[in-house]
């Protein structure tokens, strides 16, 4: 079965967009091109109103993908989990297919008898260990999300420790939204592993407006973008990375 | 958490709802919530008079792949490594379809109370006989995962550990399925999230560590220091030292090592030092730096050893001349 590479884009913000583009359409946008868009909301005592859990909701409804709201404590067990539960999903969907093709109709997994289900799920799981993976990171870096940039770079080291742990091959890229000229800037261009992000989030600086939509169009581009050569060799980097560990 | 709102709607039952199986037709009534995870919720439930544990979640998924681990559980022999997998089916609610599985009720308390109830006394023999079974499940070719108190349960008479919920037992050589932070070598910075057996045992390392601080600890310097320095200043957790920190360090290649070590240490009632090392030594760990530590230590119990023998041997051989002479 081929599946190709799985391709996300996580938004880590915490509240409601002010700023160019529909979020929900662009994300939905996104879902067409084959990407999936994970969104998480970060609250610390604030809590996000009705306006940014609906705006939150809505991307990731309409991007594919899952959605979770969480105090910052909490953010780098749920950047994982929401990653890897959206890549079952995909992954789900993919298999689902297939079997459509080979039992006719709207059959899905959740039709069949328990025991070959559990058949099914093998290969899903299976895949899920070895498919390629993109992630693109998307930070909000309005002047609320200031004091959570820390727990927020925690939470990336750790997602990609977990991802890094499958023996498929991950690349992430890093922007924020607003940057210092632009709506969105690059922070990282695609990187097996994000060690990097250490030095360069501490120099972050936080202001300004929320323009989300914007951002998500901005990540659209870069998936689209060939790939250079830079981020070929840094793919050699990953399997030297893997057996000096 | 919203993305659980549905979970939680789907799956909450009362207590006297009578579920039935769509596939195998078996009916179940429910008597009490037992507990909830991410992935869903235990209930307490009746078939024909035996208690059962239910397993509900509206994310099929998750269902499908624990019953996949219990069923290739059920296939080792000889061992009780996850509850007996009794039944799966789905059930039609008018709201949608719920996916859920059917397995022995392991009744008793969690670990950590039945150690605050019945003493640290406990500990060693408790983890002794948890060692036992994460061998068998690693000779097996699966790593527990998500291993916690929460996740063990004493039973008895005669008081035996078991493990519960398989949600994060993960084939050997993928990555982990689900972890919990304080129990994870990769938070704590000293490994990956590799399903490898030395993973189990660094999360056995850090019950034992609980056990002594049962509110657990917030991750400061969140590294190898920070947790020799908890172990330190606990006198219970002080005998164990050798064992929790071989394991922390990823020194023991199986269970059943870290199993003798822990065993000669529950043995001996005074503290001893370094007397369960000897296998160690020999495996590779991530941290270079402290294993030549360890291993000049080990140098020097040797040379010790050495002299030992020699001494004892001339002595008898002094010995021997003088009676010939005599």
């Amino acid at each position: 079965m081929k599946t190709g590479t799985l391709k996300q884009i996580l938004l880590i913000t915490d509240g409601c967009s002010n700023q160019g583009e529909d979020p929900v359409a662009m994300a939905a946008l996104a879902k067409e091109q084959g990407i999936t868009v994970n969104v998480i909301g970060v609250m610390e005592q604030d809590v996000i109103d009705e306006q940014g859990m609906n705006e939150i909701e809505g991307i990731a409804m309409s991007g594919g993908g899952v959605s979770q709201v969480v105090y910052s404590q909490q953010l780098s067990q749920t950047v994982q989990m929401v990653t890897r539960k959206a890549m079952t999903q995909t992954l789900q969907g993919v298999v689902n297919k297939e079997l459509q093709q080979i039992l006719g109709g709207s059959k899905t997994m959740e039709d069949l008898p328990p025991d070959q289900r559990g058949e099914v799920m093998e290969v899903v799981d299976e895949l899920g260990e070895t498919v390629e993976l993109e992630v693109l990171v998307l930070v909000d870096t309005s002047a609320s999300m200031k004091h959570k940039l820390p727990t927020v770079k925690e939470a990336l080291l750790d997602l990609s420790l977990s991802l890094n742990a499958r023996s498929g091959d991950n690349r992430f890229s890093v922007f924020v939204f607003p940057g210092k000229k632009k709506d969105v800037e690059k922070l990282l261009d695609w990187t097996p592993n994000l060690e990097t992000l250490t030095s360069i989030f501490s120099k972050l600086t936080t202001g300004g407006i929320t323009p989300t939509g914007p951002a998500i169009h901005e990540a659209l581009n870069h998936f689209k973008k060939k790939r250079s050569l830079r981020s070929l060799l840094s793919g050699d980097d990953e399997s030297f990375f893997e057996e000096s560990v | 958490m919203m993305m659980n709102h549905s979970l939680k709607s789907q799956c909450k039952v009362n207590p006297g709802t009578v579920i039935e199986g769509k596939w195998h037709r078996n009916r179940y009534t429910i008597i009490k919530e037992l507990g909830y995870g991410a992935n869903g919720i235990v209930y307490l439930a009746k078939n024909q008079n035996q208690q059962v544990a239910l397993k509900m979640s509206d994310n099929g998924m998750s269902i499908t792949s624990e019953v996949n681990v219990l069923k290739s559980f059920a296939k080792v022999q000889g061992s009780a490594l996850g509850p007996s997998l009794l039944d799966v089916d789905d059930w039609d609610r008018r709201i949608g379809k719920v996916s859920f599985y059917v397995m022995e009720y392991i009744q008793g308390p969690d670990l950590l109370t039945f150690i605050q109830q019945k003493g640290s006394s406990w500990t060693g023999v408790l983890i002794v006989q948890l060692l036992n079974d994460l061998d068998s499940l690693h000779k097996a070719g699966w790593v527990f995962g998500d291993l916690k108190p929460d996740n063990l349960i004493v039973t008895g008479p005669p008081s035996k550990i078991r493990t519960i919920d398989v949600g994060g037992t993960t084939i050997q050589g993928r990555a982990i399925k689900e972890f919990t932070e304080f129990y994870d070598r990769g938070y704590w910075g000293l490994g990956t999230r590799k399903a490898d057996p030395a993973y189990d045992l660094f999360a056995a390392a850090m019950i034992i560590i609980n056990t002594a601080y049962p509110k657990r600890f917030a991750k400061t310097t969140g590294d190898l220091k920070q947790l020799k320095m908890m172990v330190r200043q606990k006198k219970e957790l002080l005998k164990y030292e050798d064992v929790i920190l071989n394991a922390l360090q990823g020194h023991y290649r199986s269970a059943g090592e870290m199993r003798n070590d822990m065993l000669q240490l529950t043995r001996s009632n005074s503290v001893q030092r370094s007397t369960g090392n000897r296998n160690a030594g020999q495996t590779a760990g991530p941290q270079p730096a402290s294993r030549q530590v360890y291993r000049q230590k080990k140098q020097k119990g040797s040379i010790f050893e050495t002299l030992l023998i020699t001494f004892i041997v001339t002595l008898l051989y002094f010995l021997y001349i003088y009676g010939q002479l005599l």
